[in-house]
């Protein structure tokens, strides 16, 4: 694999080998082995929309890794706002820095930035579509759990439908000869398109409206919150939401061993009384954005290879 | 279908015959082909065909349509096979070929796709085999299985 030069769009683009080869990166680097890589190099972080948990965990990956950073964080005080073509934007950054990260609500935003920009974007993001970086650093939590991604049964819960997280990342799964039980209210199952493109060999999955008719334990059970503004009526949604809650009681149902994650932030779809149980591995899950997004970052400015 | 009928569709001395086109789609057809104005147009509709179960005829006058052109028809009428008439004789004919990508012909129904936004010249690849062919938007990665539909 050489992604030297090469943007990260979309977990699409990538085929297993490379998708493996990105996750052990990820481990490579959390095990500390590429300090400094990034040293000298400028990362433009480009937030057309705002979120402060991603730019400040594509930061810290840089910073810690000797890089430094430009850019805005809001999108009221970008050119964008002065009405410049987006395209306009990208060829105007892409003189001032080695790498790109952009976060935008226009889906395909980054597509036509990686084809404008002379240097290599990172999506962080582009409205309900992809954010792969999230996809990557969920496969180098579940590879540093499991020691690999190969043949694991793997629940997803919650909102389906709407969820880019779990699409991109059972995208990358099925690849993997994964066992998914997908567990969603009938409103909020996994959409059609992205089902059929569950191929790869050895892949199968079960579409279930409640963790009670699981009939096999699971290795992994990735949560995602249900959100109000789905349902037009408040009642039904606290319903089903409370349906779909997760908690220590729950692990008798999912298996023992099992291991709970969630992209972050949670409401109250994860009780407080797992976080302390050995199966919540969300905050590390959270913590492996930084040496996730230092492996990309090096791997797309030729310092790590 | 008796030889009479037949007549009456394909008695052309020079132009183009569309045939095998998927009941109703031939008026959508000289539209995507964008002939509407280049003179005299026949149009048969619901002949029974073994194949379609019901099928279309286009017969455009003294216009030989390149492939560049009838290939518009792919996502609509992938069935259709073009016949090209010279003094009355069929002198080349062709299936329609379904190109892997799809560049500024179609739109993306998508609002929130940045081809919508920021006028960007819109990129399908086909998805699906045959002659149900899905596309998928290069930039919203939204897969469409009627891509008939997004023509312009
Ligand atoms: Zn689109």
């Amino acid at each position: 694999m050489d992604l030297k030069g090469c943007s990260i769009v979309s977990i699409r683009d990538f085929p297993k080998e490379d998708i493996q080869a990105v996750v052990d990166k990820a481990l490579e680097v959390k095990s500390g082995k590429w300090a400094g890589a990034l040293d000298g190099k400028v990362l433009a972080t480009l937030f057309f929309e705002p979120s402060t948990r991603t730019r400040l965990s594509f930061e810290g990956a840089m910073v810690s890794m000797g890089g430094r950073v430009i850019g805005f964080a809001d999108p009221n005080i970008s050119s964008a706002k002065k009405g410049e073509s987006l395209a306009d934007t990208i060829r105007t950054v892409t003189g001032y820095c080695d790498v790109i990260v952009m976060r935008h609500n226009i889906e395909g935003a980054a597509r036509l930035a990686s084809q404008v920009a002379t240097v290599p974007v990172i999506n962080a993001g582009d409205g309900s579509n992809q954010h792969p970086t999230q996809t990557f650093l969920d496969l180098a939590t579940i590879q540093e759990e499991f020691g690999r991604l190969e043949g694991l049964k793997v629940g997803m819960l919650g909102d389906l439908k709407y969820g880019r997280t779990v699409h991109s990342l059972s995208l990358a799964l099925a690849l993997f000869g994964t066992k998914f039980s997908f567990i969603a209210p009938p409103s909020l199952r996994m959409p059609e398109y992205t089902l059929e493109q569950l191929k790869g060999a050895d892949t199968s999955f079960i579409e279930i409206g409640d963790i009670n008719e699981l009939n096999d334990s699971l290795d992994v059970l990735y949560v995602t919150r249900i959100q109000k503004e789905r349902f037009a009526d408040f009642q039904e949604y606290e319903r089903v939401a409370g349906a779909y809650r997760i908690g220590r009681d729950s692990l008798k149902l999912l298996g023992e061993e099992v291991r709970i994650m969630h992209p972050l932030p949670r409401v109250d779809e994860i009780v407080e009384d797992l976080d302390k149980t050995p199966n919540a591995i969300y905050f590390r899950q959270a913590h492996n954005g930084i040496p996730t997004r230092q492996a990309l970052l090096g791997l797309v400015t030729g310092t790590i290879q | 279908m008796t030889e009479d009928s037949k007549l009456k569709v394909y008695a052309l001395e020079s132009g183009t015959v569309i045939d095998h086109i998927p009941s109703p789609l031939a008026l959508k057809v000289v539209e995507i082909l964008g002939v509407q104005h280049e003179g005299i147009i026949t149009i048969g509709i619901n002949f029974p065909s073994s194949q379609l179960g019901r099928k279309d005829v286009v017969k455009v006058e003294n216009l030989k349509l390149t492939p560049a052109v009838t290939d518009r028809m792919a996502l609509v009428a992938p069935t259709a096979t073009i016949n090209i008439i010279e003094k009355s004789q069929v002198v080349e004919k062709r299936k329609i070929h379904i190109p892997n990508e799809f560049k500024g012909m179609l739109r993306c129904p998508n609002p929130n796709c940045v081809t919508n936004v920021e006028g960007v010249t819109t990129h399908f690849v086909r998805e699906g085999e045959g002659s149900k062919p899905t596309v998928r938007c290069i930039y919203c990665e939204r897969v469409y299985r009627q891509p008939g539909d997004l023509v312009v």
